[in-house]
């Protein structure tokens, strides 16, 4: 009952934690701010007292060089998993992750794999503004080599952590704290191979297809809610992991409904919304189009501080509702 | 010397006028020695052997060469195992050779043949043989120094007595994340020998157009670690030096950091000799570095000790002569990757 049970996606990745630290002695954290709720919530509590602070290390403010540490401490066997607690400081460590971690397999003819999982969290709102805000996850999944998983599910909370960190591959984990407080009550740990898992069909629909990841997906379910009182049955899907991307689901989503709504919580050019609706109308035979795609991102501006601006920034309940009625227009 | 400070001892290293006598070899084994002196007329016949071909096109991608710097990687390699854990950059040929790795998969991988370190999927800046320690070579500078201190950390985290090595380069002091890579090896007491290879210059700039002429380990002393400066082409120093530092990371002492000061023949990257686009770089310089060879310096060493001689000599450049003309044929007539290759190795899985 330690890992399962009642559970938000808070305690759900705490939970993940607690059985990689128990069932394999090569898992250690590395990062920033561990050992305090303050930067973390509560998705580690405690980890530090139960498991030992050599084991849940928390670091000087050297993003560059832990990161790299747990590039390097995996690839002498160690499963490290490195926890940077705003995703806008992990960019002081690119070079770890672009260069060395996602592209050294290939670079040494696969004979050596960096098996580290990169939990970055998405921390915003609350008039934090434009470097405390930030939803990166396409610019990760742009990079072949990287595994990029986005859990939007209390369930996938925990057992997609588990998975990245048992995948013998490179992977960023992106938890978003807009998310901690969703409640599921969870079964038994289940070991995902991480390389057959992709995007999932979380509900059923026959008029419109919502593909979306992390928070989006909350959306994604709170407008299908809507959308049912207007007796539009919506389909959504929920990406789960954003590289390799494998389209198919999604293809299939729109091959029934006939029309795909995008919702990302990045920015538009180069993002992941266009990045599925290419791969659909791409594959897809233009006869089961019954309107064009559309997606909501958020604006090409930095987050601002300002409440009012900022209420303006992030896509609303209410405008993800019009953008899918319009699709029907 | 050993009542001057670091910083005045590195303003006589980099003066190649100096320093080009014999060595005192009291402590050693002639058989080290010239085992040794093997190793580094080896990697010296490969790296000329890839100029050469380098030049007349043979090799498609850029050579880093480190012609005159053979000592560093041959002295400090001397006091590890293979269950340690080396990581080189861009100049890592030797390196990975001295470590005891035959000469052919290099040749292999430079030439992108599958039989290579890194199965071909390499080239001459990323070069893999974990079963001689050798764990990655990359061309970002400073891009491995994090990863040395995090296999260090393992080495700890795992209960082993194995250290991480860290080569770097004078440049490589310059990029942020040493600093912060010297901090975490510190305060984690990580098993790590930041090895500084200063050859003076990073591409075609001299170490006083970047720095002040101030010897690196200031850097060291900055973030508490025992640090020392030592001539890198006089290969008893070099040894020396590092076996004591491995001895105390070995046995819990944490890191520690170690400027050898050296020269390349060659410029930056491939056969020239750069002098047209080296600022602060010599023909002169040159000259005189060529005359503090490591590889002279030991051999007449040896000759003066009365446990070397110049026929062996000779006999021992043949035998290498014929080595690394054999390697490289076989090279030459490897097969090259399979195209699944290019797919199938960005993840562990195979193709997506």
């Amino acid at each position: 009952m330690k890992y399962s049970g009642l559970k938000n996606y808070g305690t759900a990745i705490l939970a993940g934690f607690e059985y990689l630290l128990d069932n394999d002695p090569n898992v250690f954290v590395i990062g920033q701010g561990l050992w305090s709720p303050w930067y973390v919530g509560n998705t580690m509590t405690d980890l530090d007292k139960n498991y030992g602070v050599e084991r849940i290390i928390d670091t000087p403010v050297s993003e560059s060089a832990s990161t790299g540490a747990a590039v390097g401490a995996s690839l002498a066997g160690m499963k490290p998993i490195v926890v940077h607690p705003r995703i806008d400081f992990m960019l002081y460590a690119m070079d770890a992750v672009v260069n060395q971690a996602a592209k050294w397999s290939h670079m040494i003819g696969g004979q050596a794999h960096p098996g580290v999982t990169i939990r970055a969290i998405i921390n915003r709102g609350g008039e934090q503004g434009a470097q405390h805000s930030q939803s990166l996850h396409a610019w990760f999944a742009h990079i072949p080599g990287l595994r990029v998983v986005m859990p939007a599910t209390v369930e996938d909370a925990r057992d997609l952590l588990i998975a990245s960190v048992l995948s013998p591959d490179p992977v960023i984990y992106i938890d978003d704290r807009w998310l901690y407080e969703q409640e599921a009550v969870l079964g038994e740990v289940v070991e995902l191979d991480l390389s057959l898992e992709g995007p999932k069909v979380l509900r059923r629909g026959r008029d419109l297809t919502i593909v979306a990841s992390g928070n989006s997906t909350r959306l994604a379910l709170l407008a299908r809610e809507a959308l049912r009182a207007e007796n539009i049955e919506v389909e959504v899907v929920d990406l789960r992991v954003l590289n390799p991307f494998d389209p198919s689901v999604c293809i299939t989503s729109v091959e029934k409904t006939g029309r795909l709504l995008v919702l990302d919580g990045g920015w538009a050019t180069c993002g992941m919304a266009s990045e599925v609706i290419s791969s659909v109308v791409e594959s897809i035979d233009s006869s089961f189009l019954k309107a064009r795609p559309k997606k909501v991102t958020l604006p090409a501006a930095p987050a601002p501080t300002s409440r009012v601006l900022e209420a303006a920034y992030y896509p609303t309940l209410d405008e993800i509702i019009l953008c899918a009625r319009s699709i029907f227009d | 010397m050993n009542d001057l400070n670091n910083d005045q001892k590195l303003k006589l290293f980099a003066n190649p006028k100096l320093f080009q006598d014999n060595f005192v070899l009291d402590g050693y084994m002639a058989n080290d020695l010239i085992e040794m002196l093997t190793s580094m007329i080896k990697i010296r016949k490969a790296e000329q052997t890839l100029a050469e071909h380098r030049r007349l096109g043979d090799i498609g991608g850029p050579v880093h060469l480190g012609v005159g710097q053979e000592a560093i990687a041959v002295g400090c390699s001397a006091s590890l195992m293979a269950t340690d854990r080396v990581f080189g950059a861009h100049r890592s040929h030797a390196h990975l050779l001295a470590l005891g790795a035959p000469v052919e998969p290099l040749f292999a991988e430079v030439l992108g043949r599958e039989s290579g370190y890194s199965k071909g999927m390499g080239g001459s800046m990323h070069l893999w043989n974990q079963g001689v320690g050798f764990f990655g070579s990359v061309p970002i500078v400073a891009g491995t120094v994090a990863l040395a201190v995090g296999a260090g950390l393992a080495a700890k985290l795992q209960k082993k007595a194995d250290v991480a090595v860290a080569y770097l380069g004078d440049g490589a002091i310059e990029e942020g994340v040493v600093h912060e890579s010297l901090n975490l090896a510190r305060i984690q007491d990580i098993p790590v020998i930041f090895v500084l290879e200063n050859n003076l210059f990073a591409s075609h700039m001299h170490l006083s157009l970047r720095q002040p002429m101030r010897s690196t380990t200031r850097f060291a002393e900055a973030n508490d670690i025992p640090s020392e400066i030592v001539d890198g082409n006089n290969i008893v120093e070099v040894e020396s030096t590092m076996r004591r530092m491995v001895d105390q990371a070995r046995k819990g002492g944490g890191p520690s950091f170690l400027e050898a000061i050296t020269y390349r023949w060659y410029g930056h990257v491939d056969w020239r000799d750069d002098i047209d686009v080296g600022v602060n770089r010599s023909l002169e310089d040159v000259a005189d570095w060529r005359l503090r060879d490591p590889i002279g310096r030991l051999k007449r060493s040896l000759i003066q000790q009365q446990v070397w001689s110049e026929e062996e000599n000779d006999a021992l450049f043949d035998a290498v002569d014929n080595e690394i003309n054999a390697a490289w044929a076989s090279a030459e007539s490897a097969p090259f990757p399979d195209a699944s290759a290019l797919l199938d190795r960005v993840y562990t899985n195979g193709a997506v």
